[in-house]
Protein backbone atom coordinates (compact mmCIF):
# COMPACT_ATOMS: atom_id res chain seq x y z
CA UNK A 1 0.00 0.00 0.00
CA UNK A 2 1.60 3.21 -1.21
CA UNK A 3 2.45 5.83 2.17
CA UNK A 4 0.71 9.02 2.55
CA UNK A 5 2.33 12.29 2.80
CA UNK A 6 2.08 12.34 6.33
CA UNK A 7 3.93 9.54 6.48
CA UNK A 8 6.42 9.99 4.22
CA UNK A 9 7.37 13.05 6.26
CA UNK A 10 7.55 10.74 8.99
CA UNK A 11 9.69 8.81 7.48
CA UNK A 12 11.89 11.18 6.10
CA UNK A 13 12.31 12.53 9.39
CA UNK A 14 13.09 9.40 11.25
CA UNK A 15 15.77 8.82 8.41
CA UNK A 16 16.79 12.48 8.65
CA UNK A 17 16.99 12.33 12.79
CA UNK A 18 19.16 9.14 12.12
CA UNK A 19 21.91 10.47 9.66
CA UNK A 20 22.05 13.92 11.24
CA UNK A 21 20.83 13.81 14.65
CA UNK A 22 18.14 16.60 13.90
CA UNK A 23 14.77 16.53 16.09
CA UNK A 24 11.94 14.68 14.02
CA UNK A 25 10.04 17.45 14.41
CA UNK A 26 11.70 20.21 12.93
CA UNK A 27 11.84 18.09 9.73
CA UNK A 28 9.06 19.80 7.83
CA UNK A 29 8.19 20.23 4.09
CA UNK A 30 9.25 23.66 3.56
CA UNK A 31 13.10 22.38 5.30
CA UNK A 32 15.82 22.60 2.99
CA UNK A 33 17.86 19.64 3.18
CA UNK A 34 21.51 21.29 3.02
CA UNK A 35 20.51 24.50 4.37
CA UNK A 36 18.25 23.62 7.31
CA UNK A 37 18.79 19.88 8.28
CA UNK A 38 22.82 19.70 8.48
CA UNK A 39 22.70 17.03 5.58
CA UNK A 40 25.79 17.49 3.45
CA UNK A 41 26.52 16.19 -0.31
CA UNK A 42 27.69 12.85 1.43
CA UNK A 43 24.42 12.52 3.73
CA UNK A 44 22.25 13.07 1.07
CA UNK A 45 22.86 10.24 -0.15
CA UNK A 46 22.45 7.86 2.49
CA UNK A 47 18.86 9.75 2.75
CA UNK A 48 18.16 8.92 0.05
CA UNK A 49 19.38 5.24 0.44
CA UNK A 50 17.19 4.82 3.51
CA UNK A 51 14.01 6.76 1.91
CA UNK A 52 14.46 4.23 -1.39
CA UNK A 53 14.47 1.42 1.49
CA UNK A 54 11.91 2.65 3.38
CA UNK A 55 9.55 3.81 0.51
CA UNK A 56 10.47 1.21 -2.34
CA UNK A 57 11.09 3.39 -4.94
CA UNK A 58 13.87 4.22 -7.08
CA UNK A 59 15.69 7.28 -6.97
CA UNK A 60 18.41 7.61 -10.04
CA UNK A 61 21.31 9.75 -8.97
CA UNK A 62 20.08 12.47 -11.61
CA UNK A 63 16.99 13.19 -9.97
CA UNK A 64 18.80 13.61 -6.16
CA UNK A 65 19.82 16.87 -7.21
CA UNK A 66 16.18 18.46 -7.41
CA UNK A 67 15.37 16.59 -4.04
CA UNK A 68 16.41 20.50 -2.28
CA UNK A 69 13.61 20.51 0.45
CA UNK A 70 11.91 17.69 2.69
CA UNK A 71 8.72 18.56 0.25
CA UNK A 72 10.53 17.86 -2.56
CA UNK A 73 11.66 14.58 -1.90
CA UNK A 74 8.21 13.95 -0.09
CA UNK A 75 6.41 15.17 -3.65
CA UNK A 76 8.93 12.56 -5.72
CA UNK A 77 8.19 9.62 -3.56
CA UNK A 78 4.39 10.52 -3.53
CA UNK A 79 4.97 9.86 -7.10
CA UNK A 80 7.31 7.31 -7.79
CA UNK A 81 6.43 4.49 -5.12
CA UNK A 82 5.42 1.30 -6.29
CA UNK B 1 61.66 48.99 -8.40
CA UNK B 2 62.90 45.80 -8.23
CA UNK B 3 64.74 44.68 -11.08
CA UNK B 4 64.02 41.28 -12.23
CA UNK B 5 67.81 39.13 -12.06
CA UNK B 6 66.74 37.58 -15.49
CA UNK B 7 65.95 39.60 -17.87
CA UNK B 8 64.81 36.96 -20.43
CA UNK B 9 61.90 35.83 -17.56
CA UNK B 10 58.94 37.34 -15.99
CA UNK B 11 59.26 40.63 -14.15
CA UNK B 12 59.10 38.98 -10.27
CA UNK B 13 55.50 39.47 -8.78
CA UNK B 14 55.97 40.86 -5.60
CA UNK B 15 53.23 38.96 -3.15
CA UNK B 16 51.35 41.38 -0.51
CA UNK B 17 51.91 39.20 2.35
CA UNK B 18 49.72 41.26 4.61
CA UNK B 19 50.90 41.71 8.53
CA UNK B 20 52.61 38.16 7.73
CA UNK B 21 55.65 37.97 9.66
CA UNK B 22 58.41 35.10 8.06
CA UNK B 23 59.10 32.84 10.14
CA UNK B 24 62.97 31.45 9.77
CA UNK B 25 64.29 28.12 10.01
CA UNK B 26 65.08 27.95 13.91
CA UNK B 27 65.91 24.99 16.60
CA UNK B 28 62.89 26.42 19.27
CA UNK B 29 62.43 24.36 22.27
CA UNK B 30 59.42 22.43 22.36
CA UNK B 31 57.27 21.79 25.54
CA UNK B 32 53.77 19.72 26.18
CA UNK B 33 51.24 21.26 27.29
CA UNK B 34 48.38 18.96 26.99
CA UNK B 35 47.70 15.78 27.49
CA UNK B 36 44.90 13.11 26.36
CA UNK B 37 43.95 9.68 26.20
CA UNK B 38 40.83 6.64 26.29
CA UNK B 39 42.68 3.66 26.30
CA UNK B 40 41.43 0.18 27.96
CA UNK B 41 42.38 1.54 31.73
CA UNK B 42 40.11 4.53 31.08
CA UNK B 43 38.04 7.26 28.99
CA UNK B 44 40.86 9.95 29.71
CA UNK B 45 44.34 10.43 30.80
CA UNK B 46 43.95 10.91 34.12
CA UNK B 47 42.19 7.82 34.83
CA UNK B 48 45.17 5.99 32.52
CA UNK B 49 47.40 6.77 34.57
CA UNK B 50 45.54 6.12 37.87
CA UNK B 51 45.20 2.69 36.47
CA UNK B 52 48.85 2.28 34.68
CA UNK B 53 50.50 3.21 38.71
CA UNK B 54 48.18 0.81 40.37
CA UNK B 55 49.13 -2.18 37.73
CA UNK B 56 45.53 -2.65 36.90
CA UNK B 57 45.58 -5.27 33.58
CA UNK B 58 43.05 -3.87 30.69
CA UNK B 59 42.92 -7.15 29.18
CA UNK B 60 39.24 -8.86 29.08
CA UNK B 61 37.81 -12.14 26.97
CA UNK B 62 36.87 -11.62 23.74
CA UNK B 63 32.68 -11.93 24.29
CA UNK B 64 31.69 -11.58 20.58
CA UNK B 65 30.30 -14.33 18.82
CA UNK B 66 32.70 -14.14 16.19
CA UNK B 67 35.92 -14.79 18.88
CA UNK B 68 34.30 -18.92 19.21
CA UNK B 69 36.58 -19.78 16.63
CA UNK B 70 39.52 -18.22 17.21
CA UNK B 71 42.76 -18.96 18.44
CA UNK B 72 43.44 -15.70 20.44
CA UNK B 73 40.35 -15.32 22.71
CA UNK B 74 41.26 -11.85 24.89
CA UNK B 75 42.17 -8.19 23.51
CA UNK B 76 41.98 -4.86 25.47
CA UNK B 77 39.40 -2.76 24.60
CA UNK B 78 38.53 0.83 25.53
CA UNK B 79 37.31 1.12 28.98
CA UNK B 80 34.57 4.15 27.24
CA UNK B 81 32.81 3.75 24.37
CA UNK B 82 33.87 6.82 22.14
CA UNK B 83 29.61 6.77 21.38
CA UNK B 84 29.49 7.85 25.09
CA UNK B 85 31.69 10.90 24.42
CA UNK B 86 30.66 11.53 20.32
CA UNK B 87 26.99 13.25 19.47
CA UNK B 88 25.93 10.02 17.35
CA UNK B 89 25.47 11.55 14.06
CA UNK B 90 29.01 12.77 14.15
CA UNK B 91 30.33 9.46 15.64
CA UNK B 92 28.14 7.35 12.54
CA UNK B 93 30.95 8.92 9.94
CA UNK B 94 34.27 8.37 11.72
CA UNK B 95 35.43 5.14 11.90
CA UNK B 96 36.05 3.85 14.98
CA UNK B 97 40.17 5.01 14.99
CA UNK B 98 39.03 8.44 14.28
CA UNK B 99 36.46 8.54 16.97
CA UNK B 100 39.75 7.59 19.75
CA UNK B 101 41.83 10.10 18.26
CA UNK B 102 39.04 12.43 18.47
CA UNK B 103 38.13 12.11 22.01
CA UNK B 104 41.89 12.02 23.04
CA UNK B 105 42.72 15.06 21.21
CA UNK B 106 39.73 17.23 22.41
CA UNK B 107 40.88 16.17 25.78
CA UNK B 108 44.36 17.11 25.69
CA UNK B 109 43.22 20.01 23.71
CA UNK B 110 41.15 21.37 26.58
CA UNK B 111 44.00 20.28 29.18
CA UNK B 112 46.46 22.62 27.03
CA UNK B 113 44.25 25.58 28.34
CA UNK B 114 42.74 26.17 24.67
CA UNK B 115 38.63 26.63 24.99
CA UNK B 116 37.53 26.78 21.99
CA UNK B 117 38.89 25.93 18.11
CA UNK B 118 41.87 28.23 16.45
CA UNK B 119 40.44 30.68 14.49
CA UNK B 120 37.37 31.19 16.96
CA UNK B 121 39.18 32.24 19.79
CA UNK B 122 41.28 29.68 21.20
CA UNK B 123 45.30 32.14 21.93
CA UNK B 124 46.56 30.24 18.74
CA UNK B 125 46.64 31.32 14.76
CA UNK B 126 45.26 28.39 12.80
CA UNK B 127 48.13 29.33 10.11
CA UNK B 128 50.44 28.21 13.19
CA UNK B 129 48.44 25.15 14.21
CA UNK B 130 49.93 21.69 12.81
CA UNK B 131 48.01 17.67 13.60
CA UNK B 132 50.04 14.55 13.30
CA UNK B 133 48.10 11.97 13.98
CA UNK B 134 49.45 8.45 13.17
CA UNK B 135 47.27 4.73 13.19
CA UNK B 136 49.04 1.56 12.19
CA UNK B 137 46.58 -0.05 10.27
CA UNK B 138 43.88 3.21 9.50
CA UNK B 139 40.23 2.61 9.13
CA UNK B 140 40.33 -1.60 8.65
CA UNK B 141 36.93 -1.83 10.60
CA UNK B 142 35.33 0.81 8.35
CA UNK B 143 36.94 -1.02 5.16
CA UNK B 144 35.71 -4.65 6.36
CA UNK B 145 32.25 -3.67 7.69
CA UNK B 146 31.70 -2.19 4.41
CA UNK B 147 32.59 -5.44 2.50
CA UNK B 148 30.04 -6.96 4.24
CA UNK B 149 27.49 -4.21 3.44
CA UNK B 150 28.54 -4.97 -0.22
CA UNK B 151 28.52 -8.61 -0.64
CA UNK B 152 25.45 -8.71 1.94
CA UNK B 153 23.07 -6.05 0.79
CA UNK B 154 25.08 -4.73 -2.42
CA UNK B 155 26.65 -1.85 -3.86
CA UNK B 156 23.74 0.55 -3.14
CA UNK B 157 23.66 0.14 0.41
CA UNK B 158 27.93 0.96 1.05
CA UNK B 159 28.34 4.36 3.05
CA UNK B 160 28.92 6.79 0.76
CA UNK B 161 31.23 8.12 4.14
CA UNK B 162 33.57 4.68 3.48
CA UNK B 163 36.22 6.40 1.77
CA UNK B 164 36.90 9.45 4.45
CA UNK B 165 36.55 7.22 6.97
CA UNK B 166 38.91 4.37 5.82
CA UNK B 167 41.66 6.66 4.66
CA UNK B 168 44.62 6.42 6.85
CA UNK B 169 44.65 9.53 7.32
CA UNK B 170 41.46 10.13 8.64
CA UNK B 171 42.22 10.76 12.39
CA UNK B 172 44.69 13.06 11.41
CA UNK B 173 42.27 15.04 9.25
CA UNK B 174 39.33 14.96 11.97
CA UNK B 175 41.43 16.41 14.53
CA UNK B 176 42.83 18.85 12.17
CA UNK B 177 39.37 20.14 11.17
CA UNK B 178 38.58 19.90 15.32
CA UNK B 179 41.36 22.20 16.66
CA UNK B 180 41.47 24.38 13.05
CA UNK B 181 44.78 23.09 11.81
CA UNK B 182 45.81 24.67 8.94
CA UNK B 183 50.15 24.74 9.47
CA UNK B 184 49.79 21.03 8.00
CA UNK B 185 48.35 17.79 8.86
CA UNK B 186 49.91 14.62 8.66
CA UNK B 187 49.69 10.89 8.86
CA UNK B 188 52.85 9.14 9.21
CA UNK B 189 52.62 5.02 8.70
CA UNK B 190 54.90 2.78 10.40
CA UNK B 191 52.99 0.07 11.81
CA UNK B 192 53.76 0.61 15.87
CA UNK B 193 55.86 3.01 15.63
CA UNK B 194 53.34 5.20 13.78
CA UNK B 195 51.94 6.83 16.84
CA UNK B 196 55.51 7.87 18.21
CA UNK B 197 56.46 8.45 14.85
CA UNK B 198 54.07 11.15 14.45
CA UNK B 199 55.34 12.94 17.70
CA UNK B 200 58.55 12.93 16.39
CA UNK B 201 56.77 14.52 13.39
CA UNK B 202 55.37 17.35 15.58
CA UNK B 203 58.36 18.42 17.07
CA UNK B 204 60.20 18.79 14.12
CA UNK B 205 57.53 21.24 12.83
CA UNK B 206 57.82 23.11 16.00
CA UNK B 207 61.64 23.17 16.21
CA UNK B 208 62.07 24.18 12.13
CA UNK B 209 59.68 26.99 12.45
CA UNK B 210 56.84 25.38 10.36
CA UNK B 211 54.13 25.64 13.39
CA UNK B 212 53.46 26.94 17.33
CA UNK B 213 51.39 24.09 18.13
CA UNK B 214 50.72 20.56 17.06
CA UNK B 215 48.56 17.94 17.94
CA UNK B 216 50.16 15.09 17.72
CA UNK B 217 49.61 10.87 18.69
CA UNK B 218 48.35 7.87 17.76
CA UNK B 219 45.52 5.75 17.83
CA UNK B 220 43.89 1.85 16.65
CA UNK B 221 41.08 0.36 16.50
CA UNK B 222 41.51 -3.08 15.28
CA UNK B 223 39.67 -5.63 17.53
CA UNK B 224 38.27 -7.55 14.84
CA UNK B 225 37.78 -11.08 13.55
CA UNK B 226 40.28 -10.25 10.31
CA UNK B 227 42.95 -8.76 12.32
CA UNK B 228 43.26 -11.16 15.41
CA UNK B 229 43.09 -14.07 13.01
CA UNK B 230 45.80 -12.34 10.67
CA UNK B 231 48.42 -11.49 13.46
CA UNK B 232 47.37 -14.36 15.52
CA UNK B 233 48.55 -16.87 12.67
CA UNK B 234 51.63 -14.88 12.73
CA UNK B 235 52.26 -16.37 15.99
CA UNK B 236 52.48 -12.83 17.01
CA UNK B 237 49.54 -12.95 19.62
CA UNK B 238 49.67 -14.41 23.08
CA UNK B 239 47.37 -17.80 22.96
CA UNK B 240 47.48 -17.53 26.96
CA UNK B 241 42.83 -17.68 27.24
CA UNK B 242 42.69 -19.07 30.21
CA UNK B 243 44.41 -15.98 32.19
CA UNK B 244 43.72 -13.24 30.05
CA UNK B 245 44.90 -10.36 32.52
CA UNK B 246 48.18 -12.81 32.45
CA UNK B 247 48.38 -12.97 29.04
CA UNK B 248 50.77 -9.69 28.55
CA UNK B 249 54.04 -10.63 30.57
CA UNK B 250 57.08 -8.53 29.03
CA UNK B 251 60.20 -10.55 30.41
CA UNK B 252 58.62 -13.07 31.69
CA UNK B 253 59.78 -16.18 30.80
CA UNK B 254 56.40 -17.66 29.67
CA UNK B 255 55.32 -14.69 27.04
CA UNK B 256 53.98 -16.17 24.07
CA UNK B 257 52.74 -12.72 22.71
CA UNK B 258 51.20 -9.64 22.67
CA UNK B 259 47.58 -9.05 23.21
CA UNK B 260 46.09 -6.68 21.26
CA UNK B 261 44.41 -2.97 22.67
CA UNK B 262 42.14 -0.10 21.09
CA UNK B 263 42.46 3.38 21.79
CA UNK B 264 44.36 6.81 21.42
CA UNK B 265 47.33 9.00 23.30
CA UNK B 266 48.00 12.23 22.21
CA UNK B 267 49.96 15.11 23.34
CA UNK B 268 49.92 19.36 22.66
CA UNK B 269 53.21 20.40 21.65
CA UNK B 270 54.31 23.54 21.69
CA UNK B 271 57.01 26.10 21.41
CA UNK B 272 58.60 27.32 24.87
CA UNK B 273 58.40 30.75 24.22
CA UNK B 274 54.44 30.44 22.86
CA UNK B 275 53.73 28.38 25.88
CA UNK B 276 55.58 30.84 27.82
CA UNK B 277 53.43 33.80 26.48
CA UNK B 278 50.13 32.54 26.96
CA UNK B 279 50.99 31.19 30.83
CA UNK B 280 50.15 27.16 29.80
CA UNK B 281 51.50 24.56 32.19
CA UNK B 282 54.35 22.68 31.30
CA UNK B 283 54.18 19.09 31.94
CA UNK B 284 57.93 17.92 30.25
CA UNK B 285 60.22 19.02 27.32
CA UNK B 286 60.00 17.01 24.12
CA UNK B 287 63.88 17.22 23.60
CA UNK B 288 63.59 15.18 20.35
CA UNK B 289 63.50 11.72 18.67
CA UNK B 290 65.93 9.16 17.23
CA UNK B 291 64.90 7.55 14.04
CA UNK B 292 66.33 4.45 12.26
CA UNK B 293 65.58 1.56 10.15
CA UNK B 294 66.91 -2.31 10.99
CA UNK B 295 66.63 -3.66 7.26
CA UNK B 296 66.95 -6.72 8.80
CA UNK B 297 63.70 -8.33 7.88
CA UNK B 298 59.63 -7.78 7.68
CA UNK B 299 58.76 -8.47 10.88
CA UNK B 300 61.20 -10.26 13.18
CA UNK B 301 62.97 -7.88 15.00
CA UNK B 302 67.19 -8.03 14.75
CA UNK B 303 67.89 -10.09 17.88
CA UNK B 304 70.91 -7.70 18.89
CA UNK B 305 68.84 -4.44 19.13
CA UNK B 306 71.42 -2.94 16.51
CA UNK B 307 69.06 -1.03 15.00
CA UNK B 308 67.45 0.32 17.86
CA UNK B 309 71.14 1.13 18.79
CA UNK B 310 71.15 3.53 16.21
CA UNK B 311 68.08 4.99 16.81
CA UNK B 312 69.32 5.98 20.53
CA UNK B 313 72.28 7.08 19.24
CA UNK B 314 71.26 9.42 16.60
CA UNK B 315 68.93 10.67 19.19
CA UNK B 316 71.78 11.75 21.63
CA UNK B 317 73.79 12.99 18.69
CA UNK B 318 71.30 15.34 17.91
CA UNK B 319 69.93 17.01 21.21
CA UNK B 320 71.64 17.85 24.18
CA UNK B 321 70.24 15.59 26.36
CA UNK B 322 73.12 13.92 28.64
CA UNK B 323 72.12 10.05 28.80
CA UNK B 324 72.74 10.55 32.56
CA UNK B 325 69.85 12.42 33.25
CA UNK B 326 68.02 9.80 31.88
CA UNK B 327 66.16 7.90 34.43
CA UNK B 328 63.47 6.00 33.00
CA UNK B 329 62.38 4.25 29.55
CA UNK B 330 58.95 3.26 29.00
CA UNK B 331 59.82 0.55 26.73
CA UNK B 332 57.95 -0.71 23.46
CA UNK B 333 58.47 -4.53 25.26
CA UNK B 334 55.03 -6.31 23.60
CA UNK B 335 55.49 -9.18 25.31
CA UNK B 336 56.82 -11.48 22.55
CA UNK B 337 60.12 -13.27 22.89
CA UNK B 338 62.19 -11.99 20.95
CA UNK B 339 61.15 -8.49 20.72
CA UNK B 340 61.21 -7.20 24.58
CA UNK B 341 65.13 -8.51 25.09
CA UNK B 342 66.57 -6.99 21.61
CA UNK B 343 65.25 -3.62 23.24
CA UNK B 344 66.82 -4.46 26.01
CA UNK B 345 70.39 -5.13 24.79
CA UNK B 346 70.34 -1.90 22.81
CA UNK B 347 70.29 0.54 26.08
CA UNK B 348 72.88 -1.78 27.46
CA UNK B 349 75.05 -1.32 24.08
CA UNK B 350 74.64 2.34 24.17
CA UNK B 351 73.96 3.49 28.07
CA UNK B 352 76.23 0.90 29.37
CA UNK B 353 76.60 0.73 33.69
CA UNK B 354 74.11 3.70 33.19
CA UNK B 355 71.14 1.09 32.51
CA UNK B 356 71.49 0.11 35.65
CA UNK B 357 70.12 2.91 36.52
CA UNK B 358 67.43 3.28 34.03
CA UNK B 359 63.95 2.06 35.65
CA UNK B 360 62.20 0.44 32.79
CA UNK B 361 58.52 -0.09 32.34
CA UNK B 362 56.60 -2.10 30.05
CA UNK B 363 53.41 -0.32 30.27
CA UNK B 364 51.80 -2.62 27.42
CA UNK B 365 51.52 -5.57 30.42
CA UNK B 366 48.80 -3.84 31.43
CA UNK B 367 46.86 -1.50 28.00
CA UNK B 368 47.88 -4.11 25.81
CA UNK B 369 49.63 -3.41 22.09
CA UNK B 370 47.74 -0.44 20.74
CA UNK B 371 49.58 -0.91 17.53
CA UNK B 372 49.29 2.43 16.03
CA UNK B 373 48.05 4.04 19.46
CA UNK B 374 50.71 3.16 21.27
CA UNK B 375 53.25 5.59 20.69
CA UNK B 376 51.06 8.07 21.80
CA UNK B 377 50.05 6.34 24.64
CA UNK B 378 52.99 5.71 26.42
CA UNK B 379 54.46 9.23 25.21
CA UNK B 380 51.45 9.94 27.77
CA UNK B 381 52.68 7.41 30.38
CA UNK B 382 56.05 9.16 29.91
CA UNK B 383 55.30 12.27 30.25
CA UNK B 384 53.20 11.71 33.50
CA UNK B 385 56.07 10.26 34.45
CA UNK B 386 58.35 12.69 34.17
CA UNK B 387 56.09 14.65 35.58
CA UNK B 388 54.96 13.06 38.90
CA UNK B 389 58.10 11.04 39.12
CA UNK B 390 56.55 7.93 39.28
CA UNK B 391 57.65 5.32 36.99
CA UNK B 392 54.60 2.92 36.27
CA UNK B 393 54.92 -1.05 36.71
CA UNK B 394 55.27 -4.46 34.20
CA UNK B 395 53.07 -6.52 35.70
CA UNK B 396 53.25 -10.09 35.05
CA UNK B 397 56.95 -10.57 35.58
CA UNK B 398 56.61 -13.60 37.94
CA UNK B 399 60.32 -15.30 36.05
CA UNK B 400 61.95 -12.69 34.79
CA UNK B 401 63.94 -13.97 31.64
CA UNK B 402 68.05 -14.38 32.31
CA UNK B 403 68.61 -12.10 29.35
CA UNK B 404 66.25 -9.22 30.49
CA UNK B 405 67.49 -9.29 34.09
CA UNK B 406 71.41 -9.05 32.77
CA UNK B 407 70.33 -5.73 30.64
CA UNK B 408 68.36 -3.64 32.55
CA UNK B 409 66.20 -2.88 35.73
CA UNK B 410 62.63 -3.83 35.27
CA UNK B 411 59.97 -2.11 37.47
CA UNK B 412 58.26 -5.02 38.59
CA UNK B 413 54.88 -4.94 40.19
CA UNK B 414 54.53 -1.96 42.00
CA UNK B 415 55.22 1.55 40.74
CA UNK B 416 59.04 2.88 41.72
CA UNK B 417 59.42 6.86 42.58
CA UNK B 418 61.92 8.34 40.42
CA UNK B 419 64.32 10.95 41.95
CA UNK B 420 62.39 13.66 43.37
CA UNK B 421 64.78 16.14 42.76
CA UNK B 422 66.82 18.07 39.60
CA UNK B 423 66.71 17.80 36.09
CA UNK B 424 65.52 13.74 34.68
CA UNK B 425 64.80 12.46 31.27
CA UNK B 426 62.77 9.68 30.42
CA UNK B 427 62.11 7.96 26.49
CA UNK B 428 59.51 6.34 24.87
CA UNK B 429 60.59 3.43 22.35
CA UNK B 430 58.38 2.50 19.90
CA UNK B 431 59.35 -0.11 16.85
CA UNK B 432 57.27 -1.48 13.79
CA UNK B 433 56.65 -4.28 11.85
CA UNK B 434 59.21 -3.35 8.32
CA UNK B 435 61.99 -2.27 10.77
CA UNK B 436 61.01 1.07 12.22
CA UNK B 437 62.62 2.25 15.38
CA UNK B 438 61.48 5.54 16.90
CA UNK B 439 62.69 7.07 19.80
CA UNK B 440 61.44 9.99 21.82
CA UNK B 441 62.63 12.00 24.57
CA UNK B 442 61.40 13.92 27.23
CA UNK B 443 62.96 15.53 29.97
CA UNK B 444 61.58 17.59 33.59
CA UNK B 445 61.34 21.28 33.72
Amino acid sequence: MAATQEEIVAGLAEIVNEIAGIPVEDVQLDKSFTDDLDVDSLSMVEVVVAAEERFDVKIPDEDVKNLKTVGDATDYILKHQA
Amino acid sequence: MLRPRHPAVAPLILVNVGERIPVSPTNRTVVVTGIGATTPLGGDAASTWEGLVAGRSGVKPLEQEWAAEQAVRIAAPVAVEPTEVIPRPQARRLDRSAQFALVAAKEAWADAGFEAKAGEGADIDPDRLGAVIASGIGGVTTLLDQYDVLKEKGVRRVSPHTVPMLMPNSPSANVGLAVGARAGVHTPVSACASGAEAIGYAIEMIRTGRADVVVAGGTEAAIHPLPIAAFGNMMAMSKNNDDPQGASRPYDLARDGFVLGEGAGVIVLESAEHAAARGARVYAEAVGQGISADSHDIVQPEPEGRGIAHALHSLLDRTDLDPAEIVHVNAHATSTPAGDIAELKALRKVFGDHADHIAVSATKSMTGHLLGGAGGVESVATVLALYHRVAPPTINVENIDPEAEANADVVRDVARKLPAEGRIAALNDSFGFGGHNVVLAFRSV
